[in-house]
């Protein structure tokens, strides 16, 4: 135990946990705004993501291929490099959302089965991504190259502004910005938060549900992709079974804020990322997961409307 | 007079259960029609049955000269038939604009949306005091209020009204049947299910009476309001 990095590095571990945090909230907004409209949990979402990684290696990897320097780009180079991987990433993983939630769902939606069929075929869906990613990649990690050069803003209180901690934070509120006006305010956004009041409801206004189901599953794949960009692009490397961990503290702090609103997966999601930089810090990361699932079962045990769930309850989706 | 809904011999069920069992009915274009019964004898499966939330075992529903019957939901929607289901089924995190801006979610007339919006408001005074409030908040009688104008929001040509006098005050019951004939009057055709079979009856030109799935008798409002079998069950005389 090291409490010392306490005083020490209160605020770098913060900034760090913050900017992890937002990779977690990307992930959560994944499973929070399926299970709004259908009360269902996506647990394929996980390897959705794990797909997102690879999609941004293959597209950073097939930008770059001519280069044969493996120098950090910069200016427009960099900029259409990583606007390019990053819209790869989140439409790869919006259109696989999409194709998941019609193989795996709706078919067991229309015969109207409960919710453990469910459950059980996202798992059987979960399986299969895994594997045969396994399978093409030879169980073998693959790195994206490096295209940032990592230069820091600078210091303040020991924390340190690098640019890739800082883009992800921005993004990350932007990100959940432009979601959270999106369903709040334009037409399709309130067809959503209709359908999570009441799916017969929304029937009687008109709203086509399997449209409106297929837009939530196309937004959590591409919130869930913007993640899995990040993540590759701050940590340079990626794996079959990269989703399992992501996606469960990705479900934990969706969980801990109150599954089923936007802003319990983004306070959940901040919650847990700091958590867990301060658990790695004073404990060892080798203890970050067991940290992480305590929280989860403790929630779930004391609180299983999440720490946000009844004060934000109103805003639900 | 034209017959805008046609409904023969509907089969419904429940699983096993046949809630609605071989019903028949008309309305034509300008009437109020009046579906009454008792709790569970299947009026409010009828209407969800027309308006495509159930999808019924056997039987036609024709609109506007077209078989709906089975159709999806929002297609019938987008034909003109809305419904303003029963127990205030309105969207309660929402407001009172946010619930109406869904009842036009098939529309884009954005001139004739905002008219419509004015005058549902004209109707319903008291959802405009309310506007800005989350519709779950509101009370019973203000709830229902918002249910049936957010079915008007989608420029019906029919109206099916679930019990819009179900658990109001007396004062909001007669208000709510004032407003269903105010309602016919801007041209809009009502079939109208109730519980409450004497105000019903009032407001209606034909009624129907519907016992455990099957209609027992129909006529003219006025004449099933003076037959004694129908005042006894449903009259309480």
């Amino acid at each position: 135990m090291n409490l010392q990095v306490l005083s020490s590095q209160f605020w770098s571990l913060c900034l760090q946990g913050v900017a992890l945090g937002f990779i977690y909230v990307l992930i959560s907004l994944g499973y929070t705004m399926v299970y709004g409209v259908l009360r269902l949990i996506n647990f394929a979402n996980s390897e959705v993501f794990m797909v997102g990684t690879f999609a941004t290696v293959v597209a950073q990897v097939g930008i770059l291929q001519n280069q044969t320097n493996s120098q950090p780009l910069h200016g427009f180079r960099l900029l259409y490099t990583l606007a390019f991987s990053l819209g790869f990433s989140m439409l790869i993983c919006g259109v696989l959302g999409v194709l998941v939630e019609l193989v795996a769902y709706r078919r067991l939606r229309a015969l109207g089965t409960n919710r453990l069929a469910s459950l059980i075929s996202a798992i059987a869906v979960s399986i299969v991504l895994l594997e045969t990613t396994r399978i093409v990649t030879f169980s073998r990690p693959q790195t994206s190259p490096r295209l940032l050069d990592k230069w820091s803003f600078g210091e303040i209180a020991g924390a340190n502004f690098r640019i890739d901690t800082v883009a992800v934070i921005v993004s990350g509120i932007v990100i959940f910005f432009a979601l959270d006006r999106f369903v709040t305010k334009s037409r399709l956004g309130k067809a959503i938060r209709a359908v999570s009041m009441s799916e017969e409801n929304s029937k009687l206004m008109g709203v086509n549900l399997n449209r409106v189901v297929s837009l939530t599953f196309f937004i959590g794949g591409l919130t869930t992709g913007a993640a899995a960009f990040f993540y590759t692009t701050v940590y340079e490397t990626t794996q079959f079974n990269v989703g399992f961990n992501l996606g469960l503290a990705a479900f934990t702090a969706a969980v801990l804020g109150g599954i089923g609103n936007l802003r319990g997966a983004f306070y959940g999601g901040l919650f847990l990322g700091v958590l867990e930089q301060f658990a790695s810090a004073i404990l060892g990361s080798q203890w970050k997961s067991v940290t992480v699932f305590l929280v989860l079962v403790l929630v779930l045990l004391l609180k299983p409307n999440g720490i946000f769930g009844e004060a934000v309850q109103q805003t639900r989706t | 007079m034209s017959a805008l809904l046609e409904v023969k011999d509907l089969k419904v069920s429940y699983g096993s259960i046949m809630a609605v069992k071989g019903l028949s009915l008309t309305v034509n274009e300008g009437e109020i029609v009046t579906l009454i019964g008792s709790n569970g004898a299947g009026k409010s499966t009828t209407l969800r049955t027309i308006s495509g939330l159930l999808k019924p075992v056997s039987g036609s529903i024709v609109f506007k000269g077209q078989e709906i019957a089975g159709k999806a939901g929002h297609d019938i929607v987008a034909m003109g038939l809305c419904q303003s289901p029963e127990g205030r089924r309105i969207f309660p995190r929402m407001s009172v604009r946010e619930n109406l801006d869904l009842g036009a979610f098939l529309r884009n007339d954005k001139v004739a949306i905002e008219a419509d919006r004015e005058r549902v408001l004209d109707l319903f005074p008291r959802l405009r005091e309310r506007y800005e409030q989350k519709g779950g908040t509101m009370s019973g009688g203000e709830q229902q209020m918002l249910a049936v104008a957010r079915a008007l929001m989608g420029a019906p040509k029919l109206l099916l009204l679930d019990e819009p006098s179900m658990g109001l005050a007396p004062v909001l019951v007669d208000m709510i049947f004032e407003t269903i004939i105010k309602i016919r009057e801007q041209g809009i055709t009502i079939l109208l299910i109730e519980q409450n079979a004497s105000a019903a009856l009032d407001v209606a030109d034909r009624a129907y009476v519907l016992e455990s799935g099957i209609i027992k008798m129909s006529g003219k409002a006025s004449d099933l309001a003076k037959d004694e079998a129908v005042t006894k069950a449903y009259l309480g005389g």
